[in-house]
């Protein structure tokens, strides 16, 4: 098996408005894939849609070759922190990794235990007394615990400080390091990404925008700047992803895969978080339609 | 996934448990003293003039903690609905805490199926104790209750028997339904108390007459089924009707009405029906004969009877059943719902 995640054709509609189109994608295993996008891009229902939580209006999913949520066997084989690191405030920590040892057949609770002394936290507070971080990394530690194939969080650092932030992600590092298992972990910001992800989505506007590697990615992807010019006389193997022009200048970012040799254009490396705007920026069907209107 | 039901339910079953243990604590101390109070009392009559003034009596002296003890019973299960039923999904759903549980190796139709089943569970053996221990409590009274408040009378019927579990595990399959639909607790819980109160009005008003054919036959007037006679100014003489029918104490009277000979009829019970023919001024009908013993006898010999439909009191057992299974029709058809919504529409 060497894919986590594969979908054909997913969509998922609520009442009139589709959260997820024409989703296709195929991710690979031994990665950490960064899910990134704006604010209701998707990326919640993708990644429910993948846990199981949803079932696709349209398409198919598959993670680890398997139906998402139908069988308690998949279910094991999947863990799942959700948006916000949601934890029984009425229960306490020690209840939260019992509750975890009744419910998960592979639970690994000297992991569990070792964990949350690591974290200093008390076993016997209750959950709805910890701070946003000590939350999230219960949440992480259940997901943990649970020894999942693939682990998919959810925003999980969105509400945290940025110390806060830094140790969860470190603690993810360092288990997905220890324990070797896929991750999906999406955010709307790149930051957070760049550090931990080798494996890039970028969702927008409902639809997968570009998905790779992220040395991949960052290497096949390009800003050129030079005088101005039409999109139609760059040559065929470089793809437009997004165009700037002002009255003298314009500034492409492109992907290709063979070298630039025009020396009118003065190429520049993307960061990642270039190269994310660049396709959140991508013009939507939307705005591609609307100057056709104006046309007639 | 029981012990974390029971960890999310402990404080509230611990809470209903306190109360049930304080009722006992009145119950059983008072109910020995009235099954006391009913043999010594029940001897003293029968042996000198007839029981009904000591019926009376008996009723006055234990009737505030009587309609106490229905009004327990009646409440209980709409108390399940909106604290244990209607909170029981919508609080996962708006602390997200459903993401949490239904992402252990857990399937959500297996957590529903444990959270309905044992929540469940003690919801109905909670009612069914406290209608089982009133229904001890009560018995002398019901033996001897006036009008009103019988066994078969819509109030008190609700509150005996085995009729409060299927009343309990309804309401908590109603809060559980409705709380799912409407995703947040508060409203839930108040459009629980809601549909709960409607049915529970519903059911002795519109449905309960009719679960069994009620009897309707016609009866000779006589001492308990006529209020009363009158002779009004202008010479007419009427009868006053009344919703108790001879020969069948304890029924559930439905409808008592006074008819003619023709079989019209002419007043229902509580108002005054003009009877024709009966001579005002002599014979058994009339002032100067003093009181009027032989008058009902004289107003059957023209033709008036009573016309009553009624449920007997010895159908009191076969209506707890079929309104328990009722409750249980219901009760499943909501728990099947339940399971339905949880595959397609929650996430």
């Amino acid at each position: 098996m060497t894919s986590v995640l594969q979908a054909q054709g997913l969509g998922k509609r609520y009442g009139r408005r589709w959260a997820l189109r024409e989703c296709t994608a195929d991710i690979p295993a031994g990665h950490v894939v960064g899910l990134v996008g704006p604010n209701g891009a998707g990326k919640t229902t993708l990644l429910k849609l993948a846990g199981g939580q949803l079932e696709p209006t349209t398409g198919g999913i598959t993670v680890l070759g398997g139906r998402p949520g139908g069988t308690p066997a998949q279910l094991a084989r999947v863990g799942f922190v959700a948006q916000d690191t949601p934890v029984y405030t009425g229960l306490t920590v020690a209840e939260h990794l019992r509750l975890g040892a009744r419910l998960n057949p592979r639970w690994d609770a000297a992991m569990a235990r070792e964990r949350i002394a690591r974290l200093g936290l008390d076993p016997t507070q209750r959950a709805g007394r910890l701070s946003g971080g000590q939350r999230a990394q219960l949440a992480l530690t259940l997901g943990l615990a649970k020894r999942p194939e693939l682990l998919i969080l959810d925003e999980p650092v969105a509400s945290l400080d940025p110390l806060a932030r830094r140790e969860f992600l470190q603690g993810l590092m360092e288990a997905t390091v220890e324990h070797e298992f896929s991750v999906v972990l999406s955010s709307h910001l790149v930051s957070d990404l760049e550090r931990i992800c080798d494996y890039v989505i970028v969702l927008a506007d409902s639809r997968v925008q570009v998905a790779g590697e992220t040395e991949r990615l960052l290497a096949t992807h390009h800003r050129l700047t030079g005088p101005r010019r039409d999109p139609d006389r760059l040559p065929a193997d470089q793809h437009v992803v997004s165009a700037r022009h002002t009255d003298r200048q314009s500034t492409y970012v492109i992907r290709t895969d063979a070298p630039i040799h025009d020396p009118v254009w003065t190429v520049t490396r993307l960061s990642l978080e270039d190269l994310v705007l660049a396709y959140m920026d991508k013009p939507t069907t939307a705005d591609r339609r609307a100057p056709l209107e104006v046309r007639r | 996934m029981i012990w974390l039901t029971w960890r999310q339910l402990r404080g509230a079953a611990t809470m209903t448990a306190i109360l049930l243990v304080l009722l006992a604590a009145v119950l059983v101390p008072t109910g020995a003293q009235l099954a006391a109070d009913y043999t010594g009392g029940l001897a003293a009559c029968v042996r000198g003039e007839d029981c009904a003034g000591f019926y009376d009596q008996l009723f006055d002296d234990y009737e505030i903690p009587f309609l106490a003890s229905i009004l327990v019973v009646l409440v209980l299960p709409a108390m399940i609905g909106l604290f244990w039923g209607a909170p029981l999904i919508t609080r996962e759903l708006e602390a997200d805490t459903h993401l949490l549980v239904w992402n252990q190796s857990i399937t959500r139709t297996r957590w529903l199926v444990v959270k309905l089943g044992f929540t469940g569970l003690l919801a109905v053996a909670a009612a069914g104790v406290t209608g089982l221990a009133v229904t001890w409590w009560s018995g002398p009274l019901d033996q001897s209750a006036p009008g009103g408040f019988a066994l078969m009378d819509p109030l008190v019927f609700g509150a005996r028997g085995i009729a409060p579990l299927g009343y309990a595990a309804f309401a908590f399959a109603l809060g559980v339904t409705v709380g799912m639909l409407v995703r947040r607790t508060l409203p839930a819980m108040a459009l629980t108390l809601v549909v709960f109160a409607a049915v529970q009005l519903a059911m002795p008003m519109l449905v309960r007459p009719h679960l069994i054919p009620p009897v309707t036959s016609a009866f000779e007037l006589g001492r308990e089924n006529v209020g009363g006679f009158g002779i009004n100014r202008d010479g007419t003489f009427d009868v006053r009707i009344e919703a108790a029918i001879p020969g069948h104490t304890g029924a559930w009277v439905l409808s008592s009405e006074l008819v003619d000979p023709s079989g019209r009829t002419i007043a229902t019970s509580g108002a005054d029906g003009i009877v024709q023919g009966v001579s005002t001024t002599s014979g058994p009908c009339s002032p100067a004969a003093g009181p009027p013993t032989g008058c009902p006898a004289e107003v059957n010999r023209l033709g008036y009877r009573q016309k009553a439909t009624y449920q007997p009191l010895e159908r009191f057992w076969p209506l707890q059943w079929i309104e328990t299974g009722v409750y249980v029709l219901l009760t499943a058809g909501l728990t099947w719902f339940c399971f339905r919504w949880i595959r397609r529409r929650i996430s």
